[in-house]
């Protein structure tokens, strides 16, 4: 018997996205519990399916009950698994945070909102739990449309960013359909399992080379991998805090995740790296990245568009240990893909509750700000300090277990640049927390004494899911023996 | 000569394609930019549907299912159904583009990429 979990989690925010406006006509106020209820539901059944398919192995549900090669397919092993609980259980806490940002930036679009930010999350759970190359381009481009129209909402430049993202999107979008069409043409299938049995006798065939230059070229735009990131500073910087706290974390750790399904499930990694030099182009790549990233988030002033940077050195992470290719490396991709959406998606949030209370987000103005938010400001340390990589935090975990890989594969070049890249870390996050703690509050010029600063924290519903993926940023580090005991060992695909 | 008058059609699709590229790419104007892309997309339906083309091949539909199917006598009909879904995005990547370039030209009063990034300097 097939449970039905697995369809659980794209249609019930589906279903609800759409129910949102119908309900929107008649009750506003209850859009926000039923996106709530949406997204706990999926959240739910994603962590149901993970003990499931922990405990018994692979999991296949056929839509409409077609078999497999022919009908659609969703397939859920423990990789899959794992991310779709990281997509599913993030987007429920933004999405509880989101209601007082949404009603603050913009209060008269709030039904509209609730239900593309569902969609959205239907998008990702979908290009996550597909087992189908098409149905994941459809999944990709719901995420995507959905991704260009809350980035729009936001302030000044926010149009004109959705749009540059757009024509970026869309040109990823493009060739991934490309690559699947060539895929198509080759072998007839567009199952990935099936696709992985027929493909090795087709290597040599220049058709499924153009196939994988397209794929790699049309993820590497959706990922923000470095020479394509161009569209994400603007994309993120505008986007209103509520929507850059979603988005921000997600599609960059959904795109890591096709990289990893397409190169080492459906191509076999002696292809990937082997054949093709693949796996060290994507090293360079990667580790010009995991720099750059970090040398222009260095030039920042302004505190969001400073992680957008911090974002795009961090995808670098991923790809470099995508791109290494050996067992360590790969544990160290996966659990990073955990580890910076917890990371990243605390960061925007602190952004979120700095705009909440109209806080200017230019780092020059953070002066004092301890006094004013500690909560916020403590759980901006921890995300620094393991964004920076420091041991109780997740982040020294994952990028320990990337070193090792790159150690592991004599690339020492590649352990340098990890190593360099978490020092420019390092400088780029002390900036933020010397102003906010060391500087002295400048004193007020008439009374000549220092200002009184009273406690001002963001409302609970944005401080709760805050102190939450903090405490997860905690845990996921201290628990991380567990979760690469008990989960990444057997997400990594079985060829390594 | 055979591989340039035999597969038209695929070089149809490599020229369209580039053309779209470069509007997208090259040209400064917004709208300009929003027919790049539909071209773009268009070449891309325009190789799906060729992959599917057989000579002589007729419409997917089984008449006397008593007989065997002769797969060769038929188009591959699962192209053209990829590419139905793939229109689809398309119309809604056009809309939402549209709707985009609306709220642009609202805020800025141009659509040519110099003008506003000149304006958004300000």
């Amino acid at each position: 018997m097939t449970l039905p979990f697995p369809i659980l989690i794209i249609v019930v925010p589906l279903i609800s996205a759409f129910l949102m406006i119908v309900i929107g006509w008649w009750r506003k106020s209850l859009c926000y519990p039923l996106m709530l209820a949406a997204l706990a539901v999926s959240t739910f059944s994603s962590v149901a399916i993970l003990i499931h398919v922990m405990a018994h192995g692979t999991l296949h549900y056929y839509l409409g009950g077609w078999d497999p090669p022919w009908g659609i397919e969703y397939v859920i092993d423990p990789l899959n698994g794992l991310v779709a609980v990281i997509v599913s259980g993030i987007s429920f806490l933004i999405g509880i945070s989101s209601k007082r940002l949404a009603e603050k930036d913009f209060p008269e679009k709030l039904v509209y909102f609730n239900c593309i930010f569902l969609l959205q999350v239907t998008g990702l759970l979908g290009i996550v739990v597909t087992g189908d190359v098409f149905n994941l381009y459809v999944f990709l481009e719901i995420a995507s449309l959905a991704g260009y129209a809350l980035i729009a909402i936001g302030e000044d430049g926010a149009p004109f960013a959705s749009f540059n993202y757009m024509i970026y999107g869309t040109i990823g979008a493009c060739f991934y359909l490309l690559s699947v069409g060539y895929l198509y043409v080759v072998t007839g299938s567009l199952n990935m399992a099936d696709l992985s049995k027929i493909l090795p006798d087709l290597y040599h065939s220049k058709v499924v080379l153009m196939a994988f230059a397209f794929f790699a070229v049309g993820v590497a735009i959706k990922m923000a991998l470095f020479p394509l990131h161009v569209w994400l500073p603007d994309a993120y910087t505008y986007a209103p805090s509520s929507v850059s706290s979603l988005v921000a974390p997600l599609t960059t750790k959904v795109g890591a995740y096709v990289l990893i399904r397409i190169m080492y499930t459906v191509f076999t990694p002696e292809f990937a790296l082997n054949t093709i030099p693949a796996g060290t182009i994507l090293c360079w790549v990667a580790a010009t990245a995991a720099l750059f990233g970090c040398i222009l988030a260095l030039a920042q002033t302004d505190l969001k568009r400073m992680f957008s940077y911090v974002l795009i050195a961090e995808v670098g992470y991923i790809a470099l240990g995508v791109g290494l290719g050996n067992r360590q490396a790969l544990t160290g991709a996966i659990l990073h893909i955990l580890n910076d959406a917890l990371m990243m998606a605390s960061l925007f949030l602190i952004v979120g509750a700095l705009s909440y209370k109209e806080w200017p987000r230019k780092i020059d103005a953070f002066r004092g700000l301890h006094r004013k938010m500690p909560l916020t400001m403590a759980s901006f340390v921890i995300t620094a300090l393991s964004v920076i990589g420091l041991p109780p935090t997740c982040g020294f975990f994952s990028k320990w277990y990337l070193v090792l890989g790159a150690i592991e594969a004599k690339e020492w070049l590649f352990a340098a640049v990890l190593l360099l890249s978490s020092l420019l870390n390092a400088i780029l996050f002390f900036r933020v927390i010397e102003k906010a703690y060391f500087e002295p509050v400048l004193d007020d010029p008439h009374e000549g004494k220092p200002k009184e600063m009273e406690i001002d924290e963001a409302p609970f519903t944005i401080l709760i899911p805050l102190l939450l993926l903090t405490a997860g940023v905690l845990s996921a580090g201290l628990l991380s023996g567990k979760i690469v005991s008990g989960v990444i060992r057997f997400a990594i695909p079985a060829t390594f | 000569m055979e591989l340039i008058v035999g597969k038209y059609n695929y070089w149809m699709y490599i020229l369209l394609m580039m053309i779209g590229f470069y509007a997208m790419i090259g040209k400064r104007n917004l709208v300009k930019k929003v027919v790049g892309m539909n071209i773009f997309q268009t070449s891309i339906i325009l190789f799906f549907v060729s992959t599917a083309a057989k000579r002589g091949g007729t419409i997917p539909i089984v008449e006397h299912s008593s007989h065997g199917v002769q797969a060769f006598q038929y188009v591959n009909p699962l192209p053209h159904v990829l590419m139905l879904t793939a229109i689809v995005v398309m119309v809604s990547t056009f809309g939402v583009a549209m709707a985009l370039i609306l709220m642009i030209y609202r805020r800025y009063n141009t659509l040519e990429e110099d003008e506003i990034l000149e304006l958004r300097k300000q």
